[in-house]
């Protein structure tokens, strides 16, 4: 098994080096001088060329780069130009808002998807089959953006169930804080809502079938005990990878959400840093994003491993 | 399992009509009624044309605003309201899909000829070829595909062109997957040892015996990928990083009918409703492709 996780970890590095070296090159593909952009354009040349030094702009590309990594690895991500602080500071400080955002979003996809995905498939062409068919339809259809635009109109400035967005910390005000997350929650999770109960519904399909089932049905279990105990339980496994997978667009979605319901996290920060051009804010984001991508997979691969034997062999 | 009691069913027997052709077009309109994918077709197609024909479909100008008539609900002039600038929402609309549409398929064209090149050339070479653009792949594959483009967006800049390239490039890796598994298994095929051996030349195994005989998969991921596209393009449309103002583009569209939320929710209807008819009409019809492609394949196809 520590073979296993050992060998995975070592074919990432390479992976992972080349995953820094586009991280770095998303500010050095803009056209003209970052120095002079920082700065503005009435900046002196005096000035632009102590910027350059001070970023190290005048040195080799692979120097820039093996000095940046260096600087990286040792939490040093740069310094924000908009926000006056270290980015890795401003990252940190931003990582619980977002983090409670995408769980959340991740668990209200995993408790909705289940008993439905469940139900459609020991009740196939059954009007909930239909209905989720539909749902699974339309969710993806329907942009994170205009969802969630949608729900702030009919429950938060119709209804007004809920603000329209904002944040209360969880700390200061419980309910408050439940009261801002329920709409950004349902516009993050809803189109995994859809991906988890397919994936779901078509994995309970193909278990179903298998002969240990029909042993479970023959020894006089109740329907619901195999389907939900017996059934379910093999049937979780592609769950897990799709689930892996989510993490990456919930990722990106929080970038969306978090600005249309003003929720002060990571994704937030990072389109207001692009608009801006507050380029090194972008490049910690855009990297320890793919990192935090990159992690999760290799979670779930080894989780992967561990509830299914077979596959250490195979690899 | 065919049982006895299948024999008993009544069998449905169609009334014959006295003119052939009138039984022919009912029957057609009949099953035409029953298959709700083709309804979803003629949603595509009258995209198509109104993408095409933009200038004699639209009421108005896309560009031609009226302040005095800004920000109104639907009316008969305007059967989808006026944007803040008393701008026709149906012309914007129309025109729109000019640009959703041809950010689409440019992007898909692109990175799907690039990823599929990539993923055959991998498969047949093998050794260290392959190993470096399974790398490359990798490298793209560790990006949440949004993140991705918003990065490259940003390095080359807000337009419509780059936030092409930007689609285009995040989905390189999902057509040289596929291009390399399917290339791994005709590879072994009999026809391509006889080509190698009668000494044609390598691009023209590749071109010509291999890239034919993995094109279908590849079809059907193309058709459902531009939705996804479509999509992306919307989303960074709408986060400002796409198309610039005054061009009509849905995402941009929904973008500028946020403001009005409280005073005229209708703004955002047209360009959100378009968003979702055509994302729908392609996955879909995708499904349908595939189905009719590949009968046995399964349910899911990655993003």
């Amino acid at each position: 098994m520590a073979r296993y996780i050992l060998r995975r970890i070592l074919f990432m590095l390479p992976v992972a080096l080349l995953v820094s070296f586009m991280a770095f090159m998303t500010v050095h593909l803009i056209p003209g001088d970052p120095a002079r952009i920082l700065l503005g354009e009435y900046a002196t040349p005096q000035a632009v060329k102590a910027l350059d030094q001070q970023l190290g702009l005048d040195k080799p590309l692979p120097v820039q780069f093996a000095l940046w990594l260096w600087q990286a690895l040792h939490g040093n991500l740069g310094q924000s130009i908009q926000l006056q602080e270290p980015v890795l500071q401003a990252i940190q400080d931003k990582l619980p808002v977002t983090a409670e955002l995408g769980i959340a979003s991740l668990l209200y996809a995993l408790i909705l998807a289940v008993p439905f995905g469940i139900y459609s498939a020991t009740h196939k062409n059954s009007w909930v089959d239909w209905l989720t068919n539909v749902f699974s339809l339309l969710s993806t259809a329907i942009p994170n953006f205009v969802l969630g635009l949608a729900l702030i109109f009919f429950f938060a400035v119709d209804l007004r169930f809920f603000p329209p967005g904002g944040f209360v910390p969880f700390t200061n005000d419980v309910t408050g804080n439940i009261r801002d997350l329920i709409l950004p929650m349902i516009t993050l999770g809803t189109a995994s809502v859809a991906v988890n109960m397919r994936q779901i519904r078509a994995s309970m399909l193909e278990v179903l079938g298998q002969d240990y089932v029909r042993t479970a049905r023959a020894k006089g279990l109740s329907e619901r005990r195999v389907s939900y105990v017996h059934a379910f339980r093999n049937a979780v496994l592609p769950v897990l990878t799709i689930v892996g997978l989510q993490v990456g667009s919930i990722l990106a979605g929080a970038f969306i959400v978090e600005t249309i319901f003003l929720w002060p996290g990571i994704g937030q920060m990072a389109i207001s840093s692009i608009l801006a051009k507050d380029y090194p804010v972008v490049q910690g984001v855009v990297l320890l994003s793919a990192f935090a991508y990159m992690a999760t997979n290799l979670l779930v691969d080894i989780l992967y491993a561990v509830l299914d034997p077979r596959i250490r062999l195979d690899k | 399992m065919a049982t006895p009691t299948d024999f008993q069913k009544p069998q449905s027997i169609e009334p014959r009509a006295s003119v052939a052709t009138t039984s022919r077009i009912v029957r057609f309109l009949r099953e035409f009624w029953h298959n709700p994918r083709l309804w979803f077709g003629i949603i595509l197609l009258v995209f198509v044309i109104a993408a095409i024909f933009a200038p004699f479909v639209s009421p108005y100008p896309p560009l031609l605003y009226h302040p005095a008539v800004s920000a109104q609900g639907p009316s008969l002039a305007h059967p989808l309201g006026t944007d803040g600038l008393g701008r026709d929402q149906l012309s914007r609309v129309i025109y729109g899909t000019r640009i959703s549409l041809s950010v689409g398929v440019a992007s898909i064209l692109v990175g799907g000829l690039i990823g599929t090149l990539l993923g055959i050339i991998g498969a047949y070479f093998q050794g260290w070829v392959d190993q470096v653009l399974t790398m490359v792949v990798d490298t793209l594959l560790a990006f949440p595909s949004l993140i991705l483009s918003l990065a490259i967006v940003t390095a080359l800049g807000p337009s419509i062109v780059n936030v092409t390239i930007a689609l285009a490039i995040v989905r390189i890796p999902i057509y040289s997957r596929l291009a390399r598994g399917q290339t791994l298994q005709v590879a072994t095929e009999e026809y391509v040892a006889a080509a190698v051996a009668s000494g044609t030349r390598t691009h023209k195994i590749l071109l010509r015996h291999i890239l034919p005989n993995i094109f279908s998969p590849l079809l059907v991921q193309a058709t459902i990928s531009i939705s996804f596209a479509i999509l992306d393009e919307a989303t960074l449309s709408f986060l400002g990083l796409g198309a610039q103002p005054p061009t009509p583009d849905w995402g941009s569209m929904i973008s500028d009918a946020q403001v009005y939320l409280n005073s005229d929710p209708w703004m955002m209807f047209g360009p959100a409703l378009a968003i979702v008819l055509i994302v729908l009409s392609l996955n879909i019809l995708g499904d349908a492709l595939r189905e009719y492609l590949d009968p046995r394949s399964s349910a899911n196809v990655p993003r």
